[in-house]
C-alpha cells in the first residue's frame, strides 16, 4: 500500500465517521435525547473532508449551523462533540453553545455559527491577524448558497481581495437555503462567478468528489500561504436531509433526494473509486465502518454518562474579568 | 507627576501612543484613519509613529467589526473605529450576536480583547443619523462592557484600561467634547473600569451623570450653589460594569437624585439606573428620582430645534430644585 493509498483511506475513514456521526445524531434527536435543533450534513462529506484534509491544525476555520462535518474533518474530539450536543458540561462549550455554536480553538476552529454568513466577518479578522502576525497560516470559511446573498459576504470578500488576506472561501452549494431552492434565491447558477467581481480566483467543483475538492483546495491553500490572497471555491453538492431534523420538506420530492443518494453519494462514489484502484476491499470497508461505529458508541456513552452543568454555571464565562 | 492641560482628543492620542508602544498587538482599524489621522484628527501622530498598525478600510462596517472580532480571537488587541456611533446599526449582528456572545457560547474557550471606539453625541447640527447616543443598547446586551468618559483625564485613563481589558468594550467619546480641555496626568495613568468618581461633594442632592451630561451637571451645580443647594456630582464613567457602591454612598447621604444624560429619555440608561436606585435604596430616598435627557425624537437639524431637543443646564437646575423642594 502506497502513502497515497493510506492517505485516500484516511479521507474515506473520515467521511465514514462523519456519515455515522450525523446518522447517529439524527437517531438520537428523533429519540428526544438531544435538545433543541440539529442540522445534518449528510451527503456533504466530500466537501468537509476534501477541504479540511488540506489544512494544518493551526489554520483557522469558521463554519455554519451545519458544522458537525467540518469539525470532524478538522480532527475534533467525537466525545466532546457528542457531549455538547447533549448539553452536558463535558461538551466543547460546557453545554453553553450546543450544535450551532460548537468550536475547538486548539484546532483553529473559531466556531459554528447560528447566524447565516456569521462566520465571514470573523474569518476576515482571522485572516487580518495572520497578516499582522506575519505567519503562514491560512483561514477557511464555509458558507452556503443561502448565505452567499447576505451583505457581509460582499463586504468580507471585497476586503479579503484588496488586503490579499489568506482566506479560502468555500461555498457549499447544497441547492437549498432552508426551504428555498437555489434558482429562487440566486440570479446565477454558478455562485463562484461573483469572485470575478472581487478580482479573486473562483471555481466551481464537483463537491461530491473528495479528490476534486482536495485538488482545488490544495491550490487555493498554497496560493494563500504564498501571500497571493483569497480564493473562492464553490463545492456543488446536495443536502440529503432537511434543513433541520423534523423538517417536513414540502419543497422537494423524495424521488429527487433518492436520485442523489443512489447515484451521486460522495461516500459511495469514493468507495467505488477505491475499490477499482484495489485500495478498498469489502472486508476493509466493513472494518472501517465497524471502527467508526465503535468510536461513535464510545462518544455517545461518554455523553450519556456525563453530567449536565449546574444551573449557576449559566452565569459563568461571560467575561474574563 | 503634575497634570498638563490637554484636550480630550489629545488625551486619547497620548493614551494610544503609550499603549501601542507598550503592546505590539494593539492596532487601530476603521475608515479614514490614515490621511488625516481620523476624521476628527483624533489619532494625531499615530500614522507616522506606528505605520502599518493604523489601517484604513473600505466602508464595510460588518467586515470592520469582523476584523476586530476575528483578530481579537486570534492573538491581536484591535481597536475598531466606527466613525460615528450611529453606524453601529450597520454592524449590529457582528457586535450583538457575535462579539458579545462568542466567549459565552463557546464555554469560555476564547477571550475577545477588543475596543470598539465610537464618537457619539449631538450639538454640532449633524442631524439625526450622525448625532445619537446609543449606549443603552449595549448596556442591554450581556457580554459587552460600556464606557462613556467625560473629561480628558477620564478618556486617557479609561481607554488604556479598555485596551488592556480582555473583554470587548464599547467606548463612546462625545464628538463635541474633543476640543474640551482639562488636566491630564502624565505617564501610565489608568482608571479601572467600573469605578465612578465623585467629582463634586455636596450634601443636598446627587447629580448622577456620564459623558456630556457631566458638563451640564458641573454648570448646574454652580448655579445651584448660588441658590444654597449643594449638589454632589457622581460621574459614572463606566456604565457596565456599574459602580453602584459609589452611587449608593452618595444617595444614602443626600436622599435625592437626578440622573442626567444626553441620550433620549425613554429606555435610556437613566431608566435602568432609576429602577436600581428605587430597588436598592428606597428607604433612603426623600423624593422620586428624576431624569434629565433629550426629548424622544430623532435629533433635528435646525439649530433652534436641536437646542430644544437636547437637555440643558436649566433642565438640570429645574429637576434638582423639584427634587430638593418636594
Amino acid at each position: 500500500m502506497t502513502n497515497q493509498d493510506k492517505q485516500y483511506l484516511d479521507l474515506y475513514r473520515t467521511m465514514v465517521t462523519i456519515r455515522q456521526f450525523e446518522t447517529m445524531a439524527g437517531a438520537l434527536f428523533a429519540d428526544k435525547k438531544i435538545p433543541g435543533f440539529i442540522h445534518l450534513s449528510i451527503g456533504q462529506e466530500a466537501s468537509s473532508v476534501g477541504v479540511c484534509s488540506c489544512l494544518r491544525d493551526d489554520d483557522f476555520l469558521t463554519t455554519t449551523h451545519r458544522g458537525h462535518g467540518h469539525m470532524i474533518a478538522k480532527g475534533a474530539d467525537l466525545k466532546k462533540m457528542a457531549a455538547e450536543l447533549f448539553g452536558k458540561k463535558t461538551g466543547y462549550c460546557k453545554g453553553k453553545g450546543g450544535s450551532m455554536h460548537i468550536a475547538d480553538f486548539a484546532l483553529g476552529i473559531l466556531g459554528a455559527n447560528g447566524v447565516v454568513a456569521g462566520g465571514l466577518p470573523i474569518i476576515a479578522g482571522a485572516g487580518f491577524s495572520i497578516k499582522m502576525r506575519k505567519t503562514d497560516q491560512v483561514a477557511v470559511c464555509f458558507f452556503g448558497d443561502g448565505a452567499s446573498n447576505r451583505g457581509p459576504v460582499h463586504e468580507v470578500m471585497n476586503l479579503a481581495a484588496i488586503w490579499k488576506l489568506p482566506i479560502i472561501f468555500v461555498i457549499e452549494n447544497n441547492q437549498f437555503a432552508s426551504t428555498t431552492p437555489l434558482q429562487d434565491a440566486c440570479s446565477i447558477n454558478d455562485i463562484c462567478i461573483r469572485a470575478a467581481g472581487y478580482n479573486m480566483p473562483g471555481m466551481a467543483v464537483d463537491g461530491n468528489d473528495v479528490l476534486a475538492v482536495r485538488q482545488a483546495t490544495l491550490q487555493a491553500v498554497a496560493s494563500a500561504r504564498r501571500g497571493e490572497g483569497p480564493t473562492l471555491i464553490e463545492n456543488k453538492t446536495y443536502r440529503i436531509k432537511g434543513h433541520f431534523e423534523g423538517d417536513p420538506q414540502k419543497y422537494r420530492t423524495e424521488a429527487e433526494v433518492k436520485r442523489w443518494q443512489d447515484r451521486k453519494d460522495p461516500i459511495l462514489r469514493f468507495a467505488n473509486f477505491l475499490t477499482e484502484q484495489n485500495i478498498l476491499s469489502p472486508k476493509l470497508d466493513r472494518q472501517i465502518n465497524d471502527e467508526a461505529a465503535s468510536r461513535l458508541q464510545e462518544a455517545v456513552t461518554f455523553a450519556e454518562n456525563s453530567p449536565f452543568p449546574e444551573p449557576h454555571e449559566a452565569l459563568e464565562d461571560l467575561f474574563v474579568t | 507627576m503634575s497634570d498638563r492641560i490637554l484636550s480630550s482628543s489629545a488625551a486619547l492620542a497620548e493614551a494610544l501612543h503609550e499603549e501601542m508602544a507598550r503592546d505590539q498587538t494593539v492596532c487601530i482599524v476603521g475608515e479614514d484613519l490614515v490621511a488625516h489621522a481620523g476624521i476628527f484628527g483624533q489619532f494625531k501622530g499615530i500614522p507616522e509613529n506606528f505605520p502599518g498598525r493604523i489601517i484604513d478600510t473600505p466602508i464595510s462596517e460588518a467586515a470592520i467589526v469582523g476584523v476586530g472580532l476575528g483578530s481579537a480571537m486570534t492573538g491581536m488587541r484591535p481597536i475598531i473605529d466606527l466613525h460615528f456611533s450611529d453606524f453601529v446599526t450597520c454592524c449590529m449582528d457582528e457586535l450583538v450576536n457575535q462579539t458579545a456572545k462568542i466567549r459565552y457560547m463557546l464555554g469560555g474557550q476564547v477571550k475577545i480583547p477588543m475596543v470598539i471606539w465610537c464618537p457619539d453625541g449631538a450639538g454640532i447640527r449633524a442631524a439625526a443619523q450622525h448625532s445619537q447616543s446609543l449606549e443603552a443598547w449595549f448596556v442591554h446586551t450581556p457580554g459587552l462592557k460600556v464606557v462613556v468618559p467625560s473629561e480628558p483625564a477620564d478618556v486617557k485613563g479609561l481607554i488604556k484600561t479598555a485596551i488592556r481589558d480582555d473583554d470587548p468594550v464599547m467606548f463612546f467619546q462625545h464628538k463635541k467634547l474633543f476640543a474640551r480641555e482639562g488636566p491630564v496626568p502624565a505617564g501610565d495613568f489608568t482608571i479601572p473600569l467600573g469605578q465612578a468618581a465623585v467629582k463634586r461633594p455636596g450634601r443636598d442632592i446627587t447629580l448622577i451623570c456620564y459623558g456630556s451630561g457631566y458638563y451640564l451637571c458641573k454648570e448646574a451645580a454652580a448655579e445651584l450653589n448660588g441658590m444654597n443647594i449643594e449638589a454632589e456630582i457622581v460621574d459614572l464613567r463606566t456604565l457596565k460594569p456599574l459602580d453602584m457602591h459609589t452611587v449608593a454612598g452618595s444617595i444614602k447621604k443626600t436622599g435625592r437624585a437626578v440622573i442626567v444624560h444626553e441620550a433620549c429619555r425613554t429606555g435610556g440608561f437613566g431608566a435602568e439606573l432609576a429602577a436600581r436606585i428605587q430597588e436598592e435604596l428606597f428607604d433612603y430616598l426623600k423624593a422620586p428620582v428624576k431624569r434629565v435627557a433629550a426629548k424622544d425624537v430623532p435629533i433635528p437639524f435646525s439649530p433652534s430645534l436641536e437646542d430644544f431637543v437636547l437637555p440643558k443646564v436649566s433642565d438640570v437646575v429645574a429637576a434638582a430644585r423639584y427634587v430638593v423642594f418636594r
